[in-house]
Formats: structure tokens, sequence, C-alpha cells
């Protein structure tokens, strides 16, 4: 029964991807749908097992690798941090199923993309049902795998192609710090399976190893190199930048995989590692830290951008920033309340936003639509409730969950806990702001697309809808329902021991005891009502005033505009000396030194340098990850050298 | 069935099938048609009788079995002596298994003497497998040399336009190391009295440390150049480049592999005093091997290079994994070593022959000259996209479990180790998937690749059982790592203990 929630989609896409030939486009979309379908339908019965009863189990499948003391089976975890996570997958990932046989209508590879699809959420279920760091680990190469695939679905598209690349590699880097965490376990706990590595951790909190030449604890190391996996996979500033760029997908990619699912992976690895966090405080601190930096940082960007998809884009990476920051003040039970609503609210605005852009004739600025609520009044419905949910305006599922985070750091009353707090406060009223100027934009005011596009508006069909209700009706309800188990009175019963939290630490136990002063606690309502409220006077009233802002303050919105100059700075401070360091190194070696036995050779190689020069400029964007490992590699030696 | 002596059967079956190719009479086509088909049947043959082997194979055993053993020369004390144990097993079914697809890859491309190419083929086959089950040295060195006249011939008779001299360096760097594990076959002779492997494992460890670091580095330069470990390399992409599709995948798929098989079967056991102390060395060759080969495979992609140099230089990159592997001496790593050299057998097989599909159907192998092939060869990029996540070292594919196991094994040794081995993990996918990128993707505007026909039978017979090999591999990695379990427990003690009686060098393990 176990294996009904996570192998259907596998069968599903294995289906759908060779026999799509014989079984046509319409066999292969309800093959595939039942896959997830009947994944989603048993995940249901598993939350009610599990969580509810209090079954948790593990199934082992087979032996995956063994070697030695390093043994890693092919297993199945399910215990209430899973089974939430079952949850959301496989409930958004069939919204997205059907949601995409209406809006991929006229895509001549629509198996393929079905196939993709279910690939996706089986790798996604194998990495939440993970039993050791080694499947963990499969899961989470092969939701980045299936991510590159998606996002470059399109493979005409240069764009999508630099894109899909760079999430990738962005990843990968991620996921050389992930792997070496997991050597870091092995070394320190000689096993890789969760059971034996939690239960020994209270005895190697404070040993200390050798790693690069420096003495550090090992546990925190360990931490922080898996941690590092999380930043990228989750979208944290410094390995962030794929996921904006990973909008050149088709829009329900980005609901499914960049908003509700893949992108949550990091948040559900840092809980489920919190036994091991939880004994950091170090790595602790740097989580918080990362998560409050990530949630302001989209945030200001988001402000300023025009493209509907990157908007969003931006605030999911702001929300990932929320439940990051509750891992850190050990509220991993908020998180992954926070995730789920997440889950449903934002994949709703993905799917509306994916209905506004079919409406429109595949336009995404929102400075080119406008006056768009009569035609399509579903998709703005659904957009209002989505925009509300994410605000965290009252009764709506982020409220709930948005609310209870901010006060868990307020009440974790670290000064990590503090900055997180207040970041998270300012953060709440830009998403206000910037959901209403989105909102709006695209729906009021004066039609800003010429009329053949708005000739062809038009309500997607009820295929599209159905998905988008339900998960409208979702962002509705989730938080009221399911306060209680997760975050609320319940929460113990409902757990079990699927998260550790030390006695100290329960920082969600101190909101529920009172830790919060009343200011503190309507703080965030108010702060988003501010942003509705100076959204709906920039855009509806005053509307010269955002310009007057952007002119007046020219510096700052260049500033955000450009996305804090990331992109800029590290083609300025680490591709350029990089890759004329790259250059100078496959000149010698190359040329010169090793091959050069006949002028012919040197001619040729120095040819081939002058193009490669030329090319070099262009500012690929894996001239650009290349350079990071080399920067990565000469840094490292040059420690190596002087310490 | 014990009574047989397989390994001797599998050996030299194939030269059964040359004598045969040889015997064939009749016009052009026929001797062609006939030659391809004994070629292929003998092949076949052959793998099936060495899939007795792994059948017959124990793998709670320490030791060798299969062996045989007849006196050869027995004035030197030198016999003929085979045996295989859970290392040199997999090399075996590496060989068989992908020598027929290589026949099969040669099948159209080689239209003049075919029997003469088939003839070589076999030849290079035989020889393979006698490395691998050679137990005597001498026997074992005769294998060497004897390898090494087939793919001359291969590459200088069927090459591309510049083949004359690129078999001429691939001979003499190949004969230059060769003469330094003669003179190591001769210092052992004349300190044991004798060639037989097991012998000198049992003893080897009884030379002084100066002596054993000598020895040590006749042997690794041998191999240095026919692995070929940087910087010694330079031969290798030019006889990649002009090799015809078939051979060079045989080179890279197996061929390469002896580099890593002799490390495990001499310098280890042998000599492990030698290895202690030479261990950083190899390391750091690697390291600048694997970073080095990244380099140049990322120029060759930017600049729209040759797509069989291309292919040379990016299966090269992950060799330095056996070698690290292998000598953290944990068993881990050991037991990564082995599936990393199987499995790097079967991706450079596989990625050579993509390469000689799309130079067959384009006549050229610019990577400029193609663009969007998915569009009219969709078989092939997937079987291409599985090549290369396995290449990536992507979990569920054969690259993950060896690559991941070194690293663990790595990580053991020296931190450092393992963040310079593990760079590989991003620095192979820069070159990977823009390559893939370049060919596969992107509109088919750039590229002769429109008229491009996709996959026929013959071609699908290929990359199917390949494709199969590395998911099992990367799913149920337990059917080959368990066979080597007995083996490497063994080596590590056996290493452990001679360096504990040599009592010099202190365990240093990091």
């Amino acid at each position: 029964m176990e294996l009904a929630a996570v192998f259907p989609p596998l069968l599903g896409s294995i289906i759908a991807g060779f026999f799509g030939r014989w079984i046509g486009v319409r066999g292969a979309q309800i093959i595939s749908c039942a896959g997830v379908v009947s994944a989603a339908l048993t995940s249901a019965w598993l939350f009610n097992d599990v969580a509810l009863q209090g079954h948790a189990r593990t199934v082992e499948v087979f032996t995956w690798i063994k070697s030695g003391s390093f043994v890693a089976p092919w297993a199945l975890r399910f215990d209430t941090l899973t089974v939430v996570m079952l949850i959301v997958v496989t409930f958004v990932s069939s919204c997205v199923h059907i949601y995409s046989i209406g809006y991929m209508e006229k895509d001549p590879h629509r198996p393929r993309f079905q196939s993709y699809l279910s690939l996706f959420t089986f790798a996604m279920l194998m990495l939440v049902t993970s039993d050791n760091f080694i499947q963990l680990f499969f899961g989470w190469e092969g939701v980045g795998l299936m991510s590159y695939l998606l996002i470059n679905f399109w493979y005409h598209k240069a764009s999508a192609n630099d894109a899909a690349i760079k999430a990738f590699i962005q990843n990968r880097v991620g996921d050389l710090g992930f792997a070496l965490g997991i050597f870091v376990v092995f070394y320190l706990f000689h096993a890789v399976d969760f059971g034996t590595v939690f239960a020994a951790v209270p005895g190697v909190a404070v040993q200390q190893i050798h790693f690069l030449g420096f003495e550090v604890n090992g546990l925190t190391l360990a931490c922080l190199l898996l941690f590092m996996g999380a930043v990228a996979k989750s979208a944290q500033v410094g390995l962030h930048s794929w996921l904006i760029d990973a909008m050149e997908g088709p829009t329900p990619v980005s609901a499914l995989i960049h908003a509700a699912t893949m992108v949550t992976a990091g948040v559900f690895m840092v809980a489920r590692l919190s036994p091991m966090f939880e004994f950091s405080p170090t790595a602790s601190a740097v989580v918080t830290v990362f998560g409050a930096t990530t949630a302001f940082v989209a945030a200001t960007i988001g402000m300023t951008q025009f493209d509907i998809k990157r908007i969003i884009a931006y605030s999911t990476m702001s929300q990932l920033g929320y439940m990051m920051f509750a891992c850190g003040v050990s509220a991993y039970n908020a998180a992954i309340f926070h995730l789920m609503t997440h889950g449903f609210f934002k994949a709703l605005l993905f799917l509306s936003a994916g209905s506004v852009i079919h409406a429109m004739s595949d336009e995404q600025d929102i400075r080119k639509m406008g006056g768009l609520w009569k035609l399509i009044p579903v998709t703005y419905v659904a957009l209002w409730i989505g925009s509300l949910a994410l605000a965290g305006i009252p009764l709506f599922a982020g409220y709930f969950s948005k609310d209870m985070v901010l006060e868990a750091a307020y009440a974790a009353g670290t000064p990590v806990g503090t900055y997180a707090y207040w970041l998270g406060i300012i953060t709440a009223g830009l998403t206000a702001f910037y959901s209403w100027r989105l909102l709006l934009l695209t729906f009021h005011g004066k039609p800003r697309a010429d009329h053949h596009v708005m000739d062809h508006v038009h309500e997607s069909p009820a295929v599209m809808l159905l998905p988008i209700s339900f998960l409208a009706a979702g962002a509705v309800c989730v938080g009221f329902l399911a306060y209680s188990w997760f975050v609320g009175g319940d929460r113990v019963g409902f757990w079990h021991d699927a998260v550790l939290i030390l006695p100290g630490h329960d920082s969600v136990a101190a909101v529920q005891h009172g830790a919060v002063p009343a200011w503190a606690e309507n703080l965030p309502t108010m702060v988003a009502l501010a942003g509705i409220v100076s959204a709906y006077l920039c855009y509806m009233v005053w509307t010269g005033l955002p310009g007057f802002f952007c002119r007046t303050f020219k510096p700052i919105h260049h500033f955000l505009y450009n996305h804090w100059y990331y992109d800029i700075l590290v083609d300025r401070f680490i591709v350029e000396p990089s890759l004329a360091l790259a250059r100078g190194v496959w000149k010698l070696g190359n040329g010169t030194t090793l091959d050069g036995l006949g002028p012919r050779t040197l001619v040729a190689a120095t040819q081939y340098v002058g193009q490669r020069a030329v090319r070099l400029q262009s500012g690929y964007v894996f001239h650009y990850a290349f350079a990071m490992v080399i920067g990565l590699v000469v840094l490292v030696s040059w420690f190596y050298v002087n310490g | 069935m014990a009574g047989w002596p397989i390994l001797s059967l599998t050996t030299f079956l194939p030269l059964v099938g040359a004598a045969s190719i040889l015997a064939i009479r009749g016009d052009a086509a026929t001797v062609a048609r006939n030659a391809r088909n004994i070629a292929l049947w003998t092949t076949l043959a052959t793998f099936l009788l060495s899939l007795l082997l792994w059948a017959g194979f124990d793998p709670n055993v320490t030791g060798y079995q299969f062996e045989e053993r007849a006196d050869w020369i027995p004035a030197f004390n030198i016999s003929y002596h085979m045996g295989i144990d859970g290392i040199s097993l997999f090399f075996v079914l590496l060989t068989t298994f992908v020598t027929p697809l290589c026949i099969l890859a040669s099948w159209e491309r080689i239209q003049h003497r075919v029997k003469e190419f088939m003839i070589a083929f076999l030849v290079f086959e035989a020889a393979m497998t006698g490395i691998f089950c050679a137990l005597d040295f001498l026997l074992f060195y005769l294998f060497y040399e004897a390898v090494l006249l087939p793919m001359f011939i291969i590459i200088g008779v069927w090459g591309g336009p510049q083949r004359v001299p690129a078999a001429l360096r691939f001979f003499l760097y190949t004969m230059a190391g060769s003469v330094f594990m003669l003179i190591a076959l001769l210092v052992f002779y004349f300190n044991f009295g004798t060639t037989d492997i097991p012998v000198l494992i049992a003893q080897g460890h009884t030379l002084s440390s100066s002596t054993q670091i000598w020895l040590w580095l006749a042997l690794a330069a041998s191999f240095v150049i026919k692995i070929p470990v940087w910087p010694v390399h330079t031969w290798l992409p030019d006889a990649y480049a002009e090799a015809p599709g078939g051979a060079a995948a045989l080179l890279a798929g197996v061929l390469l592999k002896v580099g890593g098989y002799i490390f495990l079967r001499f310098s280890i056991p042998m000599l492990p005093i030698g290895s202690e102390v030479l261990a950083p060395l190899v390391y750091a060759l690697a390291v600048i091997a694997l970073i080095y080969v990244s380099g140049v495979t990322v120029m060759i992609t930017l600049a729209y290079g040759d797509l069989k140099k291309w292919v040379a230089y990016a299966t090269l990159a992950h060799m330095g994994f056996g070698y690290i592997g292998m000598f953290t001496m944990t068993t881990q790593g050991l037991q990564g070593a082995v599936i990393v050299m199987l499995s790097y057998g079967l991706i450079s097989v596989a990625l050579f022959c993509c390469v000689g599909m799309l130079e067959e159907r384009a006549n050229t192998r610019d990577i400029a000259r193609f663009s969007g092939v998915v569009e009219t060869m969709p078989v092939f990029a997937f079987a291409m996209m599985v090549f290369m996540l396995a290449s990536l070292g992507v979990p569920g594919t054969s690259g993950f479990v060896g690559e991941f196991l070194v690293l663990v094994g790595a990580y053991q040794a020296s931190s450092w180790l393992a963040l310079f081995a593990g760079t590989i993990l991003v620095l192979g996918c820069i070159y990977f998937l823009w390559m893939y990128r370049l060919v596969v993707f992107e509109k088919a505007e750039r590229a002769d690749s429109s008229g491009l026909k996709d996959l026929n039978w013959r071609e699908v017979a290929i990359v199917v059982p390949l494709v199969l090999v590395i998911l099992w591999i990367g799913i149920y990695p337990d059917s080959f790592i368990h066979e080597t379990t007995a083996t490497v427990g063994d080596l590590i003690n056996h290493y452990q203990t001679a360096l504990a009686q040599a009592g010099s060098v202190a365990v240093a393990l990091h």
C-alpha cells in the first residue's frame, strides 16, 4: 500500500514517455494524471494513518548501495513530516497535471511534458520519503535534473537553454556542498541512515575534526555543508539567481517545481535534519540569517519587476526565506506549516498567472496588461485569493502560517531571531505592496495591450479552471483547518518525533504560552494592510507616484531593478579574473609546455586561444559557472598554501 | 563443468573466430558479410561464456577462482597460470560485453579490408581478456604487448586522414612505457625467482622501501602513458580522433582500464610501502588531470571543436577517479574504484558509439555542424541523455554509485582530496550540458542535422544494452559490489598487515 504513494507517477511517466506514440496524446495525459491522482489518494490515506493515527513506519524496498559500513537501502520512511510533504506534492502535482492538459493544448510534445511532470513527481516523492542521506541525494539530484529538463522543455529557445544550464550548475555547486556534508556525516557517524545518525548526534555534538586545514566542530560543519545544498535548492541568497531565470520554462512547471515543491526541498531537508541542527546553534543561526536576508532581498527586488512570472518567483524566494528562518529558530513545525499553505497559494498564483498569460497570447509584461478583470473573472478572483493568502490577511491560509513564523522568530528571543522578525515584518509590507501592484496593473486601469491581443482575451477552459478552483479552496481553508495540528494544541500528538525540538528551543511553544506581546502579534497584519493601501494609492489614485519615486531615488531603484547587481558583481569579481586565470593555465598547459612538439601544434593552439578569447567576452552562463569553480579552486589552494 | 578451462576458453575463443575468418574465401561482398557475422557471433559466444564465470563465481571466497596452471618454462619457474578474483571478474565481463557492441558499431563504417579489420578486433579482444586473467607476470606482459599491435594496425589502416602519425605516436608512447614494465618484471624475477603473481603478492612487501618505490615508479611509468595520466596524455586525443568509431570505443572503454587494473593487481598488493608513500602523487596527478582535462573539454566545446576529441577528453576527466579511489585503501574507495572503472568503461564506449553514429550520418565531427538533433533523432537524443547523466554522476545511473563511493573513501583520506575531486560534479556538467545543448538542442538551423535519420535497429541494439546496464548498476549495484567484497576486504587486510610488518611507515591515513 505504501508503495502506491510513490511509484504510480513513475509508471505513468514511463508509459507516457515511451509509449506516447502508441497510446496517443490523450492516452498519455490520462495515464500520467491517473498516476499522480492515485498517489494523491494513497497519500491522503497515509496522512490519516501516519499523522493522525500515529503509525509511523519505514518500508524497505531493496538494497541499493552497500559497501562496508556505508549502507543505503531504497527505503520509504513515513512519518508526519513525510506525509505532510506527500500531501503537498501529490495534490499540487495532480492539479498541475490536469491544468497542463489545457495549458499545453497547442504543444506538439504533450506526452513528453506529462511524462516529465510525472517523473519529477516521482523524484520528489523519493526525496521526501528517503530514509538515508543517499536516497535524499537521489531525490535531490533527481528533482534538479527534472527541473533542468522542464525549464528546457522548449529546447529550441536559447534563453531556455541558458536558464536550464544555469539552474543545473548553480544547483550542482550546492550539491557539492551537500555531498561533502554527507562525507562528513559518514566520517563522524560511520553510517548514512537517519536512524543511526540521529541517535548518535548527542554523543558527537562536541567532536572536533580537521577540515581543509582547520579544526572545526564536526557537527556544525556537517550541518553547514548540507545547508549549502539547501541554499542552492531553495534559492537562498548567494545561489538564487537560477530560480528567476527558471521562469523561462512553461508556467505549470513554475507552479509545480519552482513554487510549491522542489524549491521547498531545502526547507524540508533542514526540518528532516532537525536532530542535527538542534545540536548546532551556530548552524541554526546561519540558517536564520540566510533565511531572513533572503526574504528581504527578494521582496525588495520583487517590487520593481514587470514580468508577471518573475514577480511571483521573487515572492517565492522571499517566502522560502520565511520558511528557512523559521527552521533556524527551531520552529520547524511552523516552517512546514508555511511550506504547506504556501504550496497551495503559490501554485494558485502561478496557475492563475498562467491563465492570464494564456488569455493575453503569451504576454508576460504587466505594463502591457490592464483592464482584464471583467474579461477573465474567475482568474481574477483566483488571483485575489492567492494574493490575500500570500499577504497574510486574516482567515486566509497564509495568515495562520506566516504569523506563526514571525511570532516564533520574535519568541525565540535570540539576536538572530529578532533580526529575522524585523526583516520579516518589513518583507510582509513589501509583499503586500507588490502583490497588489501586480493585481492592479494586470486587471485594472485602461487596457494597455493592443486590440489584437485584447480581442483574443478569453477565460481559460474548465480543465484549467478546475485545478485553480481546487487550489483556491486550499488557499482559503488549509490555514484554519490544519492550524491546530501543525502549531496549535494538537501539535505534540500530530508530529510525534518526526522533528526534534530541544526543550529550551521550542519557540512555537513559547508563542502558545504568550511570550509574544499583542503589538508584535498584530504588526504583520497591520503592515500587510498598509502595503495593500499604498499599492492602491500608487496605482489607482495617484498613478504618477511610482514614476516620481523611481526618478527621485534613481540609484536605489536601479540597484533593486538590477537584482542588487548580483549577476554583475559575480561577473566582475569572480568570472573575469578566473577566466583570465583559466585561459592562462590552459595556454601554458596545452600550448607550450606539454605538447610543444612542433610549430604546427603551437600555431594551432594560438589560433585556438585567439578564437576563444573572443568568445570568452560574451558572458555565457556557463563561463560564469566554470569561473566560479576555478575561483573556488584558487581560493582553496591559496588557503592551503598559506594556512 | 568444474574441470573445464573456462578462462582459457574465454580468452582464446576469439582467436578461433579470427582463424575461421582467415579461412573465408569468395568475392569481396561475401567475405565482408561473413567476416562481420563470424566476428559478431564469436564475440557473442565469448560473452555468454564469460557469463558462466559470473554465474559460477563464489563471492565469499578470497583468493583466485577458475584457476588453471600448466608448466610453461619450468627451467625458469615460469608457468601458464590463469585465474580471476572479484576484481578481475568485472574487467573480463566488461571486455566481453562491449566487444560485440563495438563490432556492431563498426558494421557499416568499415567497408574495405573488412576481413583484416575483424581479425584485428578479435585478436585485440583475446589479448585484453588475457590481460585480466593472467596470474603470471610474464604471461601478463605478453598479453599486454599483444594488445598494442592490433590497435596500432586498426588506427593506422582504418583511421582518419591523420591516421599514420596518430598510430605512430600511440605506438611509440606506449612502447616507451612497456620498457619500464619489462624492467620491473626482471627485478621481480631476480628477487624472487618466479613470475607467479600470487607468490609475488605474498612476498613483494619484503622488498626494501627504496626498491619498492623505484619498482612502483617503473610500473606506474608504463601505465601513466597507457591510461594516460596528465601530462603524458598527448598521444591520446589524436589516436582517438583518428581511430574508427568502434575501435576508439574499445580503446577508451577497455584498454584505458588496464592501468587501473595494474595498480590493483601489482602496485598496491606487491608494493604496499611504495603505494603508501606515493599515494599523494597519485592524488595530485589525478586531481590535476581532472581539472586540466575539464578545462580543455570546456575549451573544445567553446571552440565548436572535434566531437570525438571532446569525448576523448571528457571520458579522460573521470579516469582519475578510479585511481583516487584505490589509493585511499578504504572499502568504499576500492569498491567505488571498481565500479567507476566498470561504469566509465561502459560510458566511454557509449559516447564514442554515439559520436560514431553522428559521424556516419553527417560525415563530420565538428560540433559546429550539428544542432537540434533531437528534432530528427529523438531515440538518439534519449540515449545520449542517459549516457550524459551517467557521466555526470546523476544518482540512479552507474556513474553515481562509483563516483560517490570513491568520494566517500577520498574524504576519509583527506578532506582536500574530496573537495578537489568533488569539483568534477560541477565542472563535468559545464561541458556536458553545453555540448548537449549545442548538438542536440536549439533550433536545427545551424547545421546539416535536418536530414539525419534516427537510429536503425543495429544502432538500437548497441545503445539499449548499454542503457540497461548503466541503469542496472545505478539502481541495483549490489549485484556488482557484492562480488568484490571478499577480494577487496582481503586486499585491504593484506595491505595493512604488510605495512604493519614493514613497520617503517607510520600508517598515516590522515
